[in-house]
């Protein structure tokens, strides 16, 4: 052999991970809730969701190719994943227009426009989900009922989520027996029968997804089980206080985005903080603001808008909260 | 529960290849080139010149100071030339070539293969010969022995480590020794607690080696006070400060030593070196060289002379495969890619791995995408992501306050990047600027 060696500096080894890779797992883990959500919602699921990453990843490389005129990184599938994300988080019958739009605002304002992949300060696929629910609060806000509209998109039958049952009850001045028997019981909280964004349902599926990517090493424990236990823990408070008065924490977890926002959206690693201390705060700030917007506030759902403003933090916590590092409770002897 | 040390760490694929293969001795090469700087510290003077005839086990090179080590010859024959010679660090630098001829080694060198166990030796004489026979860290650090066991005043040692960890992929040199040499370390192990005046040593063991385990605890026994203990496989176990929070959850102070917190940590090579200075006056010129590669006919693991050219062992080892593409010296997270595989075996020479075309080249790069990876990974607690940011736009100065002078340079934080960064070159860089920054403070 007399071709020349290879002179680099260590490590000379590779664990194999890359972008796409997690990526790929991520959609992988989506996979069971977007199953349910085709089980549940037929045909409007499958357009929108498709349509959103369609969207997502058109718009993506659009924008590189012409506007930035870079190399296009779309094979890093985090376009797929924002587009899936961004499907999830809406309504099966939301108007093929207001989904293309969502896409653009996503890609182009809330990642592209602040450097792209790794730059950006908020979760794509939620600040689009608000800008949308801002600009179109009807359409937003009719959700399919499970079931009985699987082959229908736009014209589904629609109905209030169970949360925005329970808001309107409790505003009107009933007790939580009084609302009962108009919404499912856990169990079917837990499968997903009842309205709603298209992938939040189901918790089960979401949390099958849960244990893949720990299982995989995509992302660690600290951020969904803070966010988690943070709501059961308030909500258990209230609900103790004034069992008639609030919903149960068991309700509050199994309904509107917890699942999905704690699992896959409050733990996007470019908006979620850098090492275990910060990312328990984070969990912790975003289970803190669902309760008090879902409790006190004017929208029955508050996950979107806790990680948009905690992701706001993120930059703080990645500066003043540092890792322990070795060595630095000395012990020393003599 | 097996112990292993608390922060971070990866588990790269072990791939030890020659873990079943006996040390061989490696055939006497033609000649030799014995750089006179193979530890950390200044290098040694030069005591022959060329033309002279030297002896196996001649001093031909002396410790120049404190932090220093001797050179001996490791062969018998002819001085051929003394010139700056490329070794292993990528530089040329002064060398003493020997051209074989025969076998003789110094008439005071006990060649026979008897165990030899009572210790005759005061703690001064022992020390006086390792420092005579000049031992240097042999699991890769190559820090001369003898400074880390003089003791400052005020300092007290309560346990010696041994580290018989062998973290890195690959390397099986240690793990041989153990097995083969059990005896002889522990013995090594008694001459090194005399030295430090301690009733207790503790050898850690990675768990993907359980022959040496069982091998070094059956015989344990035999030797009072010390122990052999299973850890859990997490890379970089057999970095100082990890095996010590393994063994005896203590941390080393940053910026401190093992000392600081009453620990002292040498190799089971070292450990071994020492039995043969002390017992057998033997100075320190063979070592174990694992030398191995997915594509290697015969991974091995043999005895070889220091100066011998690293070509050789590859030529043992049943020749460089075809595809190879690049040669490390040392382990594959740690060691240093050579550019010549003539290169010289020096004492701080664990392993040689040959890697294929396809293992050979990094990755291309893409952006950092915040996923935590390389924070989670450090063993330091530090944050490579941050440090790479500040390295690349020169804020050196604020880089010493986020500790990068605790980064060991472990390759953790790269090995699990999914981005590819180099995230360890650019933290080297900023090692060098901070140290440059506190020189210049304190002119």
């Amino acid at each position: 052999m007399d071709s020349k060696l290879v002179v680099s500096p260590s490590p000379h080894v590779h664990s194999g991970e890359s972008t796409s890779r997690l990526m790929f797992n991520v959609v992988l883990a989506l996979m069971p809730a977007f199953a349910v959500s085709l089980y549940y919602f037929g045909l409007g699921a499958l357009i929108v969701t498709l349509l959103s990453v369609l969207s997502c990843v058109f718009f993506e490389y659009l924008i590189q190719k012409f506007l930035l005129k870079v190399t296009p990184t779309i094979s890093d599938g985090s376009a797929i994943v924002t587009g899936l994300l961004l499907a999830f988080n809406v309504p099966s019958n939301l108007p093929w227009y207001i989904v293309v739009v969502g896409s653009l605002f996503a890609i182009g304002v809330a990642k592209m426009s602040f450097g792209g992949l790794g730059s950006n300060p908020f979760n794509p696929a939620l600040a689009a989900r608000v800008f949308m629910l801002i600009s179109f609060p009807v359409q937003m806000t009719s959700w399919p009922l499970p079931i009985e509209s699987r082959l229908k998109y736009v014209d589904a039958i629609t109905g209030p989520t169970p949360l925005a049952i329970v808001k309107e009850g409790l505003k009107k001045g009933d007790t939580v027996t009084q609302i009962a028997d108009q919404i499912p019981t856990h169990m079917q909280l837990f499968m997903g029968v009842m309205g709603g964004s298209l992938g939040e349902i189901a918790a089960f599926a979401l949390l099958i997804g849960f244990v893949w990517l720990l299982y995989k090493k995509v992302i660690t424990w600290h951020i969904p089980i803070s966010i988690i236990a943070t709501i059961f823990v308030f909500t258990g408070i209230l609900w103790l206080i004034n069992p008639e008065g609030n919903a149960d924490p068991i309700f509050h977890l199994l309904t509107g985005g917890v699942m999905i926002g704690a699992i896959f959206m409050a733990t996007d690693y470019v908006t979620s903080p850098m090492h275990p201390k910060g990312m328990v705060i984070f969990g912790i700030g975003i289970g803190l603001l669902t309760v008090i917007i879902r409790v006190w506030g004017a929208y029955p759902e508050g996950v979107s808008f806790a990680i948009l403003i905690m992701n706001a933090f993120v930059p703080l916590l990645n500066r003043y909260v540092k890792p322990k590092r070795f060595g630095e409770e000395v012990k020393r002897n003599g | 529960m097996l112990r292993t040390f608390a922060k971070g760490g990866v588990h790269p694929p072990e791939n030890k290849l020659s873990a079943d293969k006996p040390i061989e001795v490696l055939p006497l090469p033609a000649k030799v080139s014995i750089p006179i700087s193979q530890h950390i510290g200044a290098p040694a003077t030069i005591l022959v010149a060329k033309g002279d005839r030297v002896r196996v086990g001649q001093l031909i090179a002396q410790s120049s100071g404190f932090v220093s080590a001797n050179i001996h010859s490791s062969v018998s024959g002819v001085v051929d030339s003394i010139e700056p010679l490329l070794d292993s660090s990528g530089y040329k630098r002064p060398a003493v070539t020997i051209v074989v001829d025969g076998d003789e080694w110094e008439p005071a060198i006990d060649r026979s293969p008897v165990l030899k166990r009572e210790i005759s030796t005061d703690a001064e004489g022992i020390i006086k010969k390792i420092t005579d026979a000049g031992i240097v860290g042999l699991g890769g650090a190559t820090f001369p022995s003898h400074v880390k066991l003089s003791v400052p005043a005020g300092k007290k040692v309560e346990v010696l480590i041994i580290n018989g960890v062998e973290c890195e992929p690959y390397l099986t040199s240690d793990h041989r020794l153990m097995l083969e040499k059990g005896h002889e370390i522990m013995v090594g192990i008694q001459l090194l607690m005399r030295v430090l005046g301690v009733d207790k040593a503790m050898v850690g063991i990675e768990n993907n080696k359980p022959d040496a385990i069982k091998h070094l605890t059956d015989i344990s026994p035999e030797y009072k006070g010390i122990t052999v203990h299973a850890l859990k496989v997490k890379y970089p176990q057999g970095g100082e400060k990890q095996l010590i929070k393994a063994l005896i959850n203590r941390e080393v102070p940053s910026g401190g030593l093992p000392i600081d917190i009453g620990a002292v940590v040498h190799n089971v090579g070292t450990a071994y070196a020492v039995y043969e200075a002390v017992q057998k006056n033997k100075p320190l010129f063979e070592r174990v060289v694992t030398v191995t590669g997915k594509n290697l006919a015969k991974p091995s693991n043999f005895m070889v002379r220091i100066g011998t050219p690293v070509a050789e062992l590859i030529a043992a080892a049943g020749g460089l495969p075809e595809d190879s593409a690049k040669v490390v010296n040392g382990g594959p997270m740690m060691g240093k890619a050579v550019s010549d595989i003539n290169v010289p075996v020096t004492k701080g020479t664990s392993g040689i791995i040959v890697f294929p075309a396809a293992e050979s080249k990094r990755k291309a790069e893409s952006v950092c995408i915040r996923c935590a990876k390389c924070v989670t990974a450090c063993p330091m607690g530090l944050e490579p992501y941050l440090l790479i940011r500040m390295s690349q736009r020169m804020m050196f100065d604020r880089m010493e306050g986020e500790r990068v002078l605790d980064c060991m340079e472990c390759g953790s934080c790269s090995f699990e990047c999914p981005a590819n960064l180099p995230l360890l070159d650019y933290i080297r860089l900023g090692k060098a600027e901070v140290n440059k920054i506190i020189r210049a403070r304190k002119n």
